[in-house]
């Protein structure tokens, strides 16, 4: 996990975030670094006009970092492509949601992080998993609901888990995971530890109660928690607009005095520089910050999504936007990589993939033993 | 030997864990400045500070939360509910994520909190302000429960659950707060949970009582006694949850009757759990069918007459006894 303090300024609109508190213009604190788009043709104009500025990034950024986020981005992509193969061969149970697609907003996210820092997430968890470093075997072998799984096959899907990587879960009830991520910084801020909380949800999870609960006492206690909303635009079938009075997530902060950004979940960069922004609000004085990180969920829902509420020209024009193919139109033309590394990095994920279905075939069923453990500590 | 009401036991028990470790904090609404709604942090906001007596905004799924995940990163919150039937809101924290976080996290994620605060009824404040909800919660696996009827039991017990690394649901009795009995003075004065306490002993039949129910059943046994010299056993399991099935057990063994007494519904509640018990551990032992009783099963009504009717009372348990002991 690289250091904060090697993190460079990804761009150039960083220095436009107010500080918390009411800004001099009589708009709204902590306004979107980015404008916020509406739909696909906006969002590639909108790239378009800040991507010299991202570029610039890209040169003064750490080389062997970039490739490390590529290799990140990649990995889950091939990860969540097996599971979605191994899901068909009935070899993983149950719920089994993909991160297809959002892959920028969990490494851009993430890789800001000191090691002690705290990450808990929705049930679509297996990528983020990984990312704050989680082995692929382990993360299999529990969709699989073996012994080598992380949590020893008692969690499946939806329920990574590691206490040792600060990895406080996936959780199942939407919403739920606000509340419990913003005690987790009430913890921080208790023990004066200097950790922050990355609490992820989806644009669905706004519209529960406990999202407006949590998000009043994070700020009214100055609570050091970035609520990074993955706006993936779709709550199983229903649509943001079908579900939201409002279009804006990240406005919504302004109702708690709260800063916020909007940002383009499809590119890895922007998504570092809002993290960025937002850890350094959370160290300096433990503002918290929400993020609205607008993506595009590719796959359904989950794995039994009939996908009948959208057409397939939406999410072909989404995916011309590829998060991975933006990033590394990128690197090569800023001539950090090149197609020869592109490759390297496609097999490396190939073959970690490979180990992690090779280990979870290999590895037993939980023992029968295991079904009473852990209920009472 | 001091004599404290229960208010002022789980005030010293609250006090004493706050001194003993520094991650142990008081949250909840009004329990700081305004000195706890029913009291029972009077005077710890003034002495402790804002660090370890918090008031919340009215947000009880949000405020369990915050237990919670301060829980799983390693401080034990006492989370009060100014009543039970607030916590409603925060069942999804506490039955969905509380209950759950160390199973499915594989035994990594522990949650030593405590959801305290009154259950049951009150005097005359109607339906939704008078449930008593430990059924409720004692059918999840992975939450205890513990409801104390006298101050020596609320203070050993209280310092026992915020010492436990598993969510404790500790549920008092608004009605109880200001009975008085006499409370150790030992430094570090515990009750193990899980473990039944006999309140009289008795060799004819068993009484069991919890909570509100304890005082009664006592009279009731009194009652008994003096009228047809009739032996009655009251045992306090003091926890539901886990429940402690030998001591009963092993009461009915020697009594041959049982009558539970219940605040909560009669509706799959644990005087049916404890019933059933019997039935599985002492059957070939019982002189006459279990009788139990409980609250209607009604909302709780307002009006005084109509109240009364509905919670158990002296008069039902004294003539349950009866009916088993065919008197």
């Amino acid at each position: 996990m690289p250091k904060a303090a090697t993190i460079q300024k990804t761009t150039a609109s960083a220095g436009k975030v107010a500080k918390n508190g009411a800004s001099k213009n009589g708009k709204a604190l902590g306004t979107a670094a980015a404008p916020e788009f509406a739909d696909v043709d906006d969002a590639i104009a909108e790239y378009n006009a800040r991507r010299s500025a991202q570029l610039a990034a890209i040169k003064k950024s750490d080389k062997k970092l970039l490739r490390e986020m590529l290799y990140q981005m990649v990995l889950g992509r091939r990860f969540e492509e097996k599971c979605a193969e191994v899901y068909r061969m009935g070899k993983i149970g149950g719920f089994c949601h993909l991160y297809i697609g959002q892959e920028a907003i969990g490494v851009g996210s993430m890789m800001m992080l000191e090691p002690t820092d705290m990450v808990i997430t929705s049930y679509r968890d297996h990528v983020q998993a990984m990312i704050k470093g989680m082995s692929p075997e382990s993360v299999m072998a529990e969709l699989y609901g073996r012994e080598g799984g992380c949590v020893k096959g008692k969690g499946g899907s939806m329920h990574m888990f590691s206490k040792d990587l600060e990895f406080y879960g996936g959780h199942g009830i939407v919403g739920g995971q606000i509340g419990v991520g913003t005690g987790m910084a009430y913890a921080a801020k208790y023990k004066n530890s200097g950790q922050v909380v990355l609490c992820f949800f989806g644009e669905a999870a706004v519209n529960q109660g406990i999202f407006h609960e949590s998000l009043n006492m994070a700020q009214l206690w100055k609570l050091p928690i970035i609520y990074i909303c993955e706006n993936n635009q779709y709550g199983m079938g229903t649509s943001q607009k079908r579900a939201m009075s409002s279009r804006s997530i990240a406005r919504k902060a302004e109702a708690f005095e709260m800063a916020n950004e909007f940002v383009d979940g499809m590119d890895v960069m922007a998504v570092r520089g809002a993290t960025r922004r937002a850890i350094e609000r959370a160290r300096k004085d433990g503002s918290p910050t929400l993020l609205e990180v607008r993506a595009y969920r590719y796959m359904g829902h989950s794995m039994s999504d009939p996908g009948n509420y959208r057409t397939r020209d939406e999410i072909l024009k989404y995916q011309e936007r590829d998060p991975i193919v933006l990033f590394k139109d990128s690197l090569k033309e800023s001539k950090v990589l090149n197609d020869k590394d592109f490759e390297k990095i496609e097999q490396e994920a190939n073959d970690a993939v490979d180990r992690a279905v090779k280990f979870s075939d290999e590895s037993p069923y939980p023992s029968e033993a295991e079904l009473l453990t852990d209920v009472l500590t | 030997m001091a004599v404290l009401t229960i208010r002022d036991a789980l005030n010293e028990a609250l006090r004493e864990e706050i001194i003993r470790d520094e991650n142990v904090f008081v949250m909840g609404e009004e329990v700081a400045e305004y000195d706890g709604a029913y009291k029972v942090t009077r005077g710890l906001w003034k002495e402790f500070g804002d660090k370890r007596v918090v008031d919340t905004p009215i947000t009880e799924l949000g405020f369990a939360a915050i237990g919670v995940g301060a829980a799983m990163a390693g401080l034990r919150p006492v989370i009060e509910f100014m009543t039970w039937n607030f916590s409603i809101l925060a069942a999804d924290q506490i039955i969905n994520h509380a209950a759950k976080m160390l199973y499915m996290s594989g035994g990594q994620f522990k949650v030593p909190i405590v959801f305290r605060g009154p259950n049951g009824s009150a005097y005359q404040v109607s339906s939704q302000h008078s449930q008593a909800l430990e059924a409720l919660y004692a059918n999840f696996p992975g939450l205890k429960v513990v409801m104390p009827s006298t101050p020596a039991d609320a203070k050993g017990l209280l310092k026992s659950a915020i010492r436990d690394d598993n969510p404790v649901m500790f549920l008092e009795q608004e009605r109880m707060y200001g009975i008085k009995g006499e409370v150790p003075e030992e430094d570090d004065f515990l009750i193990p949970l899980g473990v039944a306490d006999v309140k009289r002993e008795g060799k004819d039949c068993t009484i069991v009582a919890r909570s509100m129910t304890v005082p009664m059943a006592l009279q009731a046994a009194e009652q008994i006694q003096n009228e047809f010299d009739v032996s009655v056993e009251v045992i306090d399991p003091r926890t539901i949850k886990p429940l402690d099935v030998d001591a009963i057990v092993g009461s009915v063994k020697k009594t041959n009757r049982l009558v539970v007494v219940e605040e909560s519904h009669a509706f799959a509640s644990v005087g049916a759990e404890i019933s059933h018990q019997i039935m599985e551990n002492a059957f070939d032992y019982l002189d006459a069918p279990v009788k139990r009783i409980s609250t209607a099963e009604t909302p709780m009504p307002y009006a005084k007459n109509l109240e009364a009717l509905a919670l158990p009372s002296v008069e039902k348990i004294v003539a349950a006894v009866k009916d088993v002991c065919y008197l």
